[in-house]
């Protein structure tokens, strides 16, 4: 079986089965990551670009070492040190790029649609690695792993998804993500960012954190951008924290042996405690660990093709 | 020389005329019309098969000249209208500079002395530079030549210098358009706020942003016993308020463009810039209550909002590309085929939105009629014939049109402004 497109832009044009694909996919190269030699030679040759646009510590570097441990090349490439600062468009930066005989883009940039834009003219295979307030799809993927290492099943597994969804790409992709593989998902946050139309997404609302806890398996939490302030989605950290933030107190009402997970960056003690981030309970760090397997495995579904070597 | 348009089906809602007659046309004005004239020595045109109308009006275009040339000028806006079937447009005063003073409105009508082919009817600007902040001098820019008030595209939002616009208006003939919307509620938008907007992850534009300053030019009208003109309404609640103005005789009227009768949000699905546009695509819901207000009258007009802009612009990331679409070059078909002949509105009423009630709005005496000491402005229309609209037939500059590559069903076939056949061009 494979990826039926080119590209990987989002969950939401994704087979359930595709998904599945790729969990099962990053499970062999999961090990790959903890030998003494992280090195398979199943993408030597291949030109990876690293197109990002915005600011990102992990996904940039697990996009990186994905690529690196299956032998790829990667460019790196960064909005602040191109000629976009000289006010050359994306499109010309791309073509100007594809001129160099690239495999892949994988872009990371502000604007939503930005990567399924790069397909409408673009040879390469498109990786969207985080567009505008659209979709993250490789977050998604890892998260969906981390939670099948922990909960095996998905069926009606309670996940609770709380924070500022409205503006939450991770958001968009783990809704699609979680909806097809069968976990039963409720959204927390306060209705200026988690409007009411979001229920078209077949999930459930709840703007009680407390309520929306009860019995859940699986705590996501998004990150609180402390300029939505400004635009009045929420009146104070103070409050926002006291409502919204994940305490022990707050776990100890989910289910047991109830897992915390965050995609990063952490605001610590704001929407999440200190003491919750560092617990036992926290899959913090294993994420970001299956973050680099995850993208291995869709780096090898999209760019292997059938003529390349076995996994390793 | 006399011209005789022989034979067509005269389709005139303002005279109350849908029957085969001949037109006789002499010196730019419809001379005679009757079965079967006879005459010698004149030009005739056999229209026989197909629907001759008021020419078209279109009550909101932009023709970018002065300043934006690259995008459009008074002639290749002019040459698009006559192929689109349109014989009279007005253009909206953004331009660079905008038209905030009479030299502007004069330099529009020079310019389409010498070079329209159409009839080129220059809206002014509400305020000076477009700002908001003082008002332009409206009785100097009616003097020129302005047929009505808009700082389109630039909501008016305070208040306070709307009143006093609508009022100082009141003695003179040009009255105020208003493009409505409530920016504080829109400003970081994109789209249509609803389902899609969070499903596409591209900031929204509530309809509430319309519909509250719908209600607020219809109240302060009201209150000034003037007139005001809605530009481009497209959600539910605005079409309500208006509605319920028109049965307090408020003076009010309303325009809907073509784009916002036939498509809605989930269009965004791809990112095309070509469907982005301001008012955004709206939700179905919304598509059903304009088509019901066109219906029903509470739409008076259909106006194309036709905004062109250059490939690079458009051809951008979602978010950065400007707002606007062209609409000349398709209106027609668009309305032939999509509410015409699915049955949604009769010809006639078509012709009413199109042409008698602007004619009617904008005070334009021999225009929007058929009859004897009218204007000689007509459209040909073959309603059986199929096109396909081709980017590369754009008389237009631009070629920002989200109709491209679709199949219709009805077109113009013939423009005539003045007596003179400006469509199909002549071959030089």
């Amino acid at each position: 079986m494979e990826l039926k497109s080119k590209h990987l832009l989002g969950i939401e044009s994704l087979e359930p089965s595709e998904i599945r694909l790729i969990l099962q996919t990053a499970d062999s190269f999961l090990e790959i990551s903890t030998r003494e030699i992280k090195k398979v030679p199943t993408l030597r040759g291949k030109t990876i670009i690293n197109l990002f646009y915005e600011a990102s510590t992990r996904t940039r570097s697990s996009f990186e070492l994905a690529g690196r441990r299956l032998s790829a090349d990667i460019l790196n490439f960064s909005k602040q040190t191109s000629a976009v600062v000289k006010g050359e468009t994306l499109r010309d930066t791309i073509l100007t790029l594809e001129a160099m005989r690239p495999d892949a883009i994988i872009i990371r940039h502000g604007s939503s649609g930005s990567a399924y834009y790069l397909t409408t003219f673009c040879r390469s295979h498109v990786i969207n690695a985080g567009d505008g307030l659209h979709e993250h799809p490789t977050q998604a993927l890892l998260d969906a792993y981390t939670i099948k290492q922990e909960k095996k099943s998905f069926k009606d597994l309670k996940v609770v998804l709380c924070g500022d969804i409205l503006h939450s790409r991770v958001a968009r992709s783990n809704i699609h993500c979680l909806k097809k593989l069968g976990a039963d998902l409720t959204l927390c946050g306060p209705p200026t960012l988690l409007p009411p139309a979001f229920g078209a997404f077949d999930v459930k609302i709840q703007h009680d954190f407390d309520k929306a806890l009860e019995g859940a398996d699986v705590i996501m939490m998004l990150r609180i951008q402390l300029e939505r302030m400004q635009k009045s989605f929420f009146p104070s950290i103070r409050e926002y924290s006291r409502l919204y933030g994940l305490t022990a107190e707050r776990v100890a009402r989910a289910a047991k042996g109830a897992v915390v997970m965050h995609p990063g960056p952490i605001n610590r003690g704001l929407e999440i405690a200190p003491d919750v981030a560092d617990s036992a309970q926290s899959l913090i760090l294993r994420q970001v660990e299956n973050g680099v397997a995850i993208r291995m495995a869709v780096l090898y579904l999209l760019l292997g093709g059938k003529d390349s070597e076995n996994v390793g | 020389m006399k011209m005789l348009v022989k034979n067509g089906r005269v389709v005139d809602p303002a005279s109350g005329i849908d029957e085969t007659l001949d037109i006789l046309i002499d010196k730019g004005k419809i001379v005679e019309l009757k079965p079967q004239i006879k005459v010698e020595d004149v030009k005739t045109v056999d229209a026989s098969r197909l629907v001759v109308a008021p020419g078209f009006i279109d009550m909101h275009v932009h023709l970018r000249e002065p300043g934006q040339e690259n995008k459009e000028t008074i002639r290749t806006g002019s040459l698009a209208a006559a192929r689109g079937g349109f014989t009279t447009i007005c253009c909206m005063p953004n331009t660079v500079p905008p038209n905030d003073n009479s030299g502007v409105t004069e330099y529009n009508l020079s310019e389409a002395r010498k070079n329209a082919v159409v009839n080129v009817l220059p809206i002014a600007a509400i305020s000076k530079g477009l700002k908001g902040e003082e008002l332009a001098d409206l009785a100097d820019l009616a003097a020129a030549g302005a047929v009505a008030f808009s700082d389109d595209g630039k909501p008016v939002a305070n208040s306070l210098l709307m009143r006093r616009a609508l009022e100082y208006a009141l003695p003179l003939k040009p009255f105020v358009i208003d493009h409505c919307e409530e920016r504080s509620l829109s400003e970081d938008g994109h789209m249509h706020e609803g389902f899609c907007s969070h499903r596409f992850g591209i900031r929204g534009m509530p309809a509430s942003a319309e519909e509250i300053m719908v209600a607020r030019d219809i109240i302060l009208a009201e209150q000034a016993g003037a007139r005001v003109h809605i530009a481009h309404l497209s959600v539910k609640g605005a079409a309500r308020c208006v509605r319920e103005a028109k049965a307090r005789k408020v003076r009010v009227t309303a325009e809907a463009t073509p784009h916002h009768l036939v498509l809605t949000d989930a269009a965004l699905e791809t990112y095309d810039t070509n469907f982005k546009m301001n008012p955004p695509l709206r939700s179905e819901e919304d598509v059903e209550a304009l088509l019901d207000a066109v219906r029903d009258g509470t739409i008076d007009v259909i106006a194309t909002d036709h905004a062109p802009h250059a490939a690079e612009d458009k051809d951008q990331e979602f978010d950065l590309a400007p707002f606007g679409i062209t609409g000349l070059e398709t209106a027609v078909s668009v309305l032939l085929d999509r509410l015409v002949h699915k049955k949604i509105i009769p010809l006639g009423r078509l012709v009413e939105l199109c042409a008698s009630n602007p004619a009617r709005i904008l005070g334009l005496d021999g225009k929007g009629r058929i009859g004897p000491g009218a204007d000689a402005d007509l459209v040909l229309l073959n309603l059986g014939k199929e096109i396909v609209v081709e980017a590369g037939e754009f008389m237009s500059k631009s070629r920002n049109s989200p109709f491209i590559g679709w199949k219709l069903k009805g077109t113009p076939v013939m423009t005539i402004v003045g007596g003179r056949i400006v469509y199909p061009f002549a071959k030089e």
